[in-house]
């Protein structure tokens, strides 16, 4: 099936903005999705009809924020395909989620241990395990990225060992748009009993997930980069790790019993979640899932496949330019240098034509230093954009290459 | 030419372009007239923060006044450090700590010269202000 785009469309009310004059062409969105009506809605009508702190009161609004937050959770897991809901932990957003990891597993990585991270990922992922080694004398290591923007995968196997703890690795990059082979890389690290954390921020609009599927210990995303609110997002993790590992923020909420010289702690999820949580923003969650789920993720990716070939077709007529990121399992970022002109001068001759695209290291910096540059511009594409949409976005790289050449 | 002066005649200059590419167009080419910085001071200890691009700038006191020089790899920075040199080089470092540059408004590209934008202006004035008070209380020691 393929989407209504201009259906769509109508769903989003920000998409009709005019900037500088000329209509908006959105094209950031792997830093960050608009959002339809149907999330707006959902977050008001919580506020206006529902609101009330969860799991604690007697009285009938308790019960009824604590149910619908509750019903979000099954949703949630239901939509990644979890085993249960008490795998699902609700976080601030990815970097949240992997920070957390981060500091839990120091129970469980140690002196001259091993953690791998991919040469693609993101600050978010890469940072936290750099400290985390820092803190526990372990060893970062990093698998290599070729030129086209694909995991060397005899290079990763040959870093396989006993003394490896942890592999770290995005979903999808968004620097290159790779879709890394991450089913068969958990596969693998498996046979060395390796847990695995899959970076998902850039996965979750994009591309069905199924933790059940993929296998992995953990896998974590952000609400806004799939059409839901900001400061909202997962962090999935099979039971019996999160069992056994401690707790993270402690607080309301998360305990069983507490006295003064000691505490019990919750069952899980709630184990992981202390304080007051984010209600209305799960709620907004679960009503941009249930608005990717109407439209279809396969016919999303699809759409978005398509948008990516069609940009990437034209682009590479332009004279003097390099797409970062050639990969041949790929989707909807496009990531690409124009020779001698530096990407903030497109970027911003872009701005003045209504094109929302983002330009610099994309918080990917080692990653885009290998490749030897400055930063890139990107384009990355949502649900809502139209082929049009790449004919105006084209049009207007050209005018602003003439003018910066 | 007092920084007033200057001003004014950037002022003018720019009101002559209506459509924001002739602006663009002629920031662009102002950057070509920059007073280039020596090749020796492009190094990270004259390189301004808070910009995509990388800026180069430097400031030297010669009789009393202020010279300064930059480049950056990207022609809209490069414009804007032009832009910025052209009315505050040349000026004695009381005068630059005085102006309120703010010209930058008037010349029809202030959304773009907002100092929450990325591109290194607001570090920019802050560096030279830097260097003028440093000149400042150099000569006032003296």
């Amino acid at each position: 099936m393929t989407l209504d785009t201009q259906k769509i469309r109508a769903d989003f009310p920000i998409l009709s903005t005019k900037v500088n004059g000329k209509p908006l062409v959105y094209f950031d969105n792997g830093a960050t999705t608009q959002k339809p009506l149907q999330v707006i809605h959902r977050i008001t009508k919580y506020y206006e009809e529902e609101n009330s702190n969860v799991h604690r009161g007697v009285h009938h609004l308790s019960q009824v924020a604590t149910d619908k937050y509750e019903n979000a959770r099954t949703y949630i897991a239901g939509f990644i395909n979890a085993q249960s809901e008490k795998e699902i932990i609700f976080t601030r957003g990815t970097t949240e989620s992997i920070n957390l990891m981060a500091t839990v597993l120091e129970s469980w990585v140690f002196a001259n241990e091993e953690v791998l991270v991919t040469a693609m990922e993101h600050h978010s992922n890469l940072v936290p395990w750099q400290q985390l080694c820092k803190r526990q004398k372990a060893k970062l290591k990093i698998i290599p990225v070729s030129q086209q923007g694909e995991i060397d995968l005899d290079l990763f196997k040959e870093m396989l060992s006993p003394k490896v703890k942890l592999l770290a690795l995005t979903h999808i990059s968004n620097v290159l748009g790779t879709i890394n082979p991450v089913k068969e890389m958990i596969e693998v690290a498996h046979n060395y009993g390796i847990p695995v954390l899959v970076d998902g921020a850039q996965a979750i609009a994009h591309t069905k997930i199924d933790v059940q599927d993929l296998n992995c210990e953990f896998y974590t995303f952000s609400a806004h980069k799939a059409y839901g609110p900001m400061g909202i997002g997962v962090l999935f993790g099979k039971e019996t790790w999160l069992k056994r590992l401690p707790p993270y923020q402690f607080g309301g909420e998360m305990i069983d019993q507490v006295g003064y010289e000691d505490s019990t702690f919750n069952t899980l999820p709630y184990k992981y979640e202390a304080g007051t949580p984010n209600v209305a923003g799960v709620l907004g969650m679960e009503a941009a899932l249930r608005y990717i789920e109407n439209q279809g993720i396969d016919n999303i990716k699809k759409h978005e496949d398509h948008l990516l070939e069609y940009a990437t077709s034209l682009l590479e007529e332009i004279d003097g330019i390099r797409i970062v990121g050639t990969a041949k399992e790929k989707t909807a970022v496009l990531s690409f240098v124009i020779n001698g002109i530096h990407p903030y001068d497109i970027g911003t001759i872009l701005d003045q034509m209504g094109i929302a695209i983002r330009t610099g290291n994309h918080c990917a910096q080692p990653l885009v230093e290998s490749f030897g540059l400055p930063g890139t511009i990107r384009a990355s594409f949502g649900l809502y954009n139209t082929i049009e949409e790449v004919d105006v976005f084209f049009a207007a790289l050209l005018r602003a290459i003439e003018m910066l050449r | 030419m007092t920084i007033q002066e200057k001003s004014q005649s950037v002022i003018d200059e720019f009101s002559m372009y209506d459509d924001w590419m002739d602006k663009y167009a002629y920031l662009i080419e102002l950057g070509k007239d920059v007073p280039l910085i020596d090749e020796k001071f492009k190094t990270n200890q004259y390189l301004i923060s808070g910009c995509q691009s990388r800026v180069w700038l430097h400031a030297k006191m010669k009789d009393g006044l202020i010279l300064l020089s930059a480049d950056s790899d990207a022609v809209i920075t490069k414009g804007i450090a032009s832009l910025l040199i052209r009315v505050l080089s040349g000026q004695t470092p009381k005068d630059i700590l005085e102006s309120d540059l703010d010209f930058l408004k008037q010349i029809g590209l202030q959304e773009h010269l907002s100092p929450t934008r990325a591109n290194g202006l607001t570090s920019m004035i802050k560096q030279i202000q830097l260097y003028a008070r440093a000149f400042l209380l150099k000569s006032q020691k003296l």
